[in-house]
């Protein structure tokens, strides 16, 4: 017989069957705990700084201040509210990218109510128009390429990116009209006097509104995927859009109901965004939210409980990395580049929770005498 | 063993996928010049053995020896260059080339392609083994069983001198499957060795030299064919004796159900499907539907479930208790399986339509029910009270409720999605390909499913493409041949080749062809 040599393959990939919630977490902690030594060697490489301290001025970015800490929750009430938004859409394989122009066309109806309405309504009543029209103005937005898709299935991972640039031109049309003072060529804080249409403050706080909102968004939003009909639809059209059509589902009707909802939802974000916070408008008010927000949904695989925790994340590696840009006197870039790294580990430990290498073994040449 | 040398040797495989040892130190041998016939239930490891053997998947433990060497397959290119070739049972063909031009796809070669040459080795190949095949006929033109040539002869031009073939005969008419077989046994004789994975036992017994029987990815043993009988390798399979008769009883009291007039139905390119079909299903029979795959049944099942768009004709709905007639044709789907018009079509994914892969089993049970639930919020807890039903009464082998359906194998997953489809308590059941891959076990749990139906009154469609079970359970056959009615003849005393000629033949020409 032969006994020329076997090349047994060094590793093999095979695929996981289910594995077990405690030990998907133990390895997503060790990707972490990897990405912070990882980004703590590099820290001392590149800029020689003690990676230590660098960590303690991220959290310090983060948390140091008590304005820090509501800064911090509001951007990620801000974030989650977006990525809530685009979830449904997703859930259903519906490349909604368009959520920054979903988010200008609530911002730019919030805006306009403002300007137009004040003193005309009651405060009270202001904010209710306010928000109607945020939230119609963002969901006929997501309509808009759900309604082509629907009747004659266009792509909507180009419709949606499209109609994000018609909604900033939109905008940046808007601001020229609403321009104060004349020649800033920005809006300017609206309505400083009157205040009317500032969301209220709860006790001195004028953040937690916005928080609060989005909470109950978050708790409505894991209800209406999990428990509704609408949010079964959603999970069959999106898995096999063939079998929908074969149960009796309006797979067409589906696709434009939920994109008025992720469209609605965008809008409200922007709701939140000119009422809530900045009160004003600009065309870069979403800072690209749209585009994390995708991330930031696929991170928590559409469950809207992890979304709290993708988003927690994000921003707080947002904030820290500019705080150890000030701190530290170091190129913004650099916490980008923290970022990158940590994000990489996070995403590339996915591959190691649906797969499982094989190195080689030790049975490979026991039972070749036997032959 | 007498003399026969053994091409392939395979030495306690071992392949685990997650916690399910799908393989479990399998010893295989397959000989030069003999047809072994590869026996097992579903999900007993068949496939998986042979995938290893084609590069697919590398086996965890083990070894393989060809032509008694160790040798290491990693991926399908190591399995041609070792001459082993597999011919899947979903074809891997470009259509919009010629025989020629898919089976030199991917060889490497000259920088001028000399076409005149391929063709003519094709034909040598052809020729020395009875196939028909022409070099330089477009694959889109073709049917199933000349793709299937195809298939194979593109194996054998590179050389291959051990060939797999998954269910080569599931797509294929009785004459289609003789050519095949004659063909099968040329190569035998030229040397060639031949492994066969199939469910339909008489194949077995007619072309196969020896079998080999897996069981729960254990081997069970092998012999020959010749020494061996339909029932002793039934019960080697399940490891329990097993009775294979299908009951037919008359039809009780047949009312008519369901009469489909003049329909006429074209699909989205304006090919016309069905041509002018009309017939009359009455309850408590069973009423069977014959053809070569595409002559138009799945177009058939979809417009009587409202899900196919008809371009003339009617369908007309009795309905079980009051007698009234109702029209299908322009009735949404939801409506008509409200109405009692249950549709289980099994596609060749199996999943692509009716079932969800990534839902668990009590998700998929909810598909036909959950507009039940009260108001805005679905229920859930009777589908999973369905789903435990089903995994009782079917004999469901999965881990749990929970299990994603596409983890499970091909038999249960169509178990969940007949035994949903049943559980409906329809008065119209129109099934397609219900057992399609299915082993003998679990294909005779749904004949028996179906009979039950039958004799609870159910007008049962059942399209189907294994002739001999069609012959043996149904009480009527359409015949369908290119989208037009070939013939529709009584269950009883329908012959095999009088079926198979209509279904190649509008009337099936004359008898003594």
């Amino acid at each position: 017989m032969n006994n020329g040599k076997v090349r047994v393959p060094l590793v093999h990939i095979s695929r996981r069957s289910a594995l077990p919630w405690y030990k998907a977490w133990a390895i997503r902690g060790i990707a972490i705990v990897l990405a912070l030594i990882v980004c703590g060697i590099l820290t001392t490489l590149l800029t020689g700084e003690d990676p230590i301290q660098i960590y303690i001025s991220m959290l310090d970015g983060a948390f140091g201040t008590s304005r820090r800490i509501w800064v911090l929750l509001q951007n990620i009430a801000i974030l989650l509210c977006v990525s809530l938004a685009l979830t449904p859409a997703f859930k259903m394989r519906f490349w909604n990218i368009g959520g920054e122009g979903q988010i200008l066309a609530g911002c730019l109806a919030t805006a306009a109510c403002m300007i137009c309405l004040d003193e005309v309504l009651p405060n009270w009543l202001l904010i209710a128009v306010m928000l109607v029209a945020s939230l119609l103005a963002g969901g006929i937005w997501g309509l808009i390429p759900a309604f082509f898709k629907a009747k004659w299935n266009t792509n909507e991972t180009l419709f949606t990116l499209m109609m994000n640039y018609v909604a900033i031109q939109l905008v940046a049309f808007f601001i020229i009209i609403w321009e104060s003072p004349v020649g800033s060529g920005n809006v300017g804080i609206i309505n400083q006097q009157s205040q009317a249409g500032w969301l209220p403050m709860i006790g001195t706080n004028r953040y937690m509104l916005n928080v609060l909102i989005v909470a109950v968004i978050t708790v409505l939003m894991y209800v209406y995927l999990k428990y509704t009909k609408h949010g079964y639809e959603i999970s069959v059209v999106g898995e096999s859009e063939r079998t929908a059509r074969y149960v009796g589902i309006k797979v067409e009707r589906v696709i434009m109901r939920t994109m008025l909802i992720s469209g609605a939802l965008c809008g409200l974000a922007g709701f939140l965004l000119v009422a809530g916070t900045d009160h004003t408008i600009t065309t870069t008010i979403s800072d690209n939210r749209g585009f994390t927000a995708v991330m930031v949904s696929w991170l928590a695989k559409f469950s809207p409980i992890f979304m709290v925790f993708a988003t927690f994340l994000i921003v707080f590696l947002d904030r820290g990395a500019s705080e150890i840009a000030s701190d530290f006197g170091l190129n913004e870039a650099f916490g980008d580049i923290l970022t990158g790294v940590i994000l990489f580990f996070i995403i590339g430990c996915e591959f190691f929770i649906t797969y499982q290498l094989h190195f080689r073994g030790r049975h490979a040449k026991e039972a070749a005498e036997n032959v | 063993m007498d003399g026969k040398t053994a091409a392939v040797q395979m030495r306690d495989i071992t392949k685990s996928f997650g916690s399910v040892k799908a393989n479990d130190k399998v010893w295989l041998d397959i000989y030069k010049g003999e047809i072994l016939a590869l026996l097992g239930e579903n999900g007993s490891g068949k496939t998986t053995l042979m995938n290893m053997l084609s590069g697919i998947y590398y086996p965890d433990e083990g070894q393989i020896y060809v032509d008694g060497r160790e040798v290491v397959i990693r991926s399908p290119k190591d399995a041609f260059d070792l001459g082993i070739g597999m011919i899947h049972q979903h074809f891997k063909l470009v259509d919009v080339l010629t025989a020629a031009e898919n089976i030199i796809l991917g060889l490497p070669g000259k920088g001028k392609l000399d076409i005149k040459s391929v063709a003519a080795k094709v034909r040598e190949i052809s020729e020395r083994y009875g196939f028909e095949v022409d070099p330089m006929q477009k694959v889109y033109d073709m049917s199933v069983s000349q793709k299937q040539t195809v298939e194979i002869v593109k194996v054998l031009y590179r050389g291959a001198d051990i060939l797999i073939l998954d269910e080569p005969t599931a797509v294929l008419t009785p004459q289609e499957t003789d050519k095949l077989f004659a063909v099968l046994r040329n190569m035998r004789d030229d040397g060639k060795a031949i492994v066969i994975i199939t469910h339909k036992l008489h194949e077995v017994e007619e072309l196969s030299d020896r079998v080999a029987i897996l069981r729960h990815g254990h081997f069970v043993g092998d012999m020959p064919t010749k020494k061996t009988n339909a029932g002793e390798m039934t019960n080697m399979m399940v490891g329990r004796p097993v009775v294979l008769n299908i009951d037919r009883p008359e039809p009780k009291n047949p009312q008519r159900r369901l009469e489909v007039k003049h329909l006429t139905v074209q699909d989205e390119d304006g090919v016309t499907k069905l041509d002018d079909v009309s017939f009359v299903a009455y309850s408590g029979e069973i009423l069977g539907v014959a053809g070569i795959s595409g002559s138009g049944q799945k177009e058939l099942l979809e417009s009587i479930a409202g899900l196919h768009r008809a371009e003339g004709g009617s369908i007309i709905y009795v309905d079980p208790e009051t007698g009234a007639e109702e029209e299908l044709i322009g009735k949404d789907p939801r409506d008509i399986s409200d109405m009692g018009v249950a549709l289980s079509f099994v596609p060749e994914d199996r999943l692509g339509m009716g079932l969800v892969g990534d839902m668990d089993l009590s998700d998929n049970m909810m598909l036909r029910s959950f507009r039940r639930g009260r108001g805005f919020f679905t229920d859930r807890k009777s589908p999973h009270k369905l789903a435990e039903r089903v995994v009782e009464e079917l004999d469901v082998n999965t881990p749990s409720i929970e299990t994603p359906v596409r983890r499970l194998s091909g038999g249960n997953v169509q178990k969940v999605l007949v035994g949903r489809e049943i559980s409906s308590a329809p008065t119209v059941l129109l099934t397609a390909y219900a057992v399609r891959g299915l082993d003998i076990n679990s294909s005779y749990t749904i004949y028996e499913l179906i009979n039950k139906q039958k004799a609870r009154g159910v007008a049962v469609v059942y399209v189907g493409e294994d002739l001999d079970v069609l012959l043996e359970l149904c009480d009527r056959i359409l015949v369908l041949c290119g989208g037009k009615v070939s013939g529709l003849i009584p269950g009883r005393g329908a012959t095999k080749r009088r079926v198979g000629l209509m279904m190649t033949k509008l009337g099936g020409g004359t008898e003594d062809e």
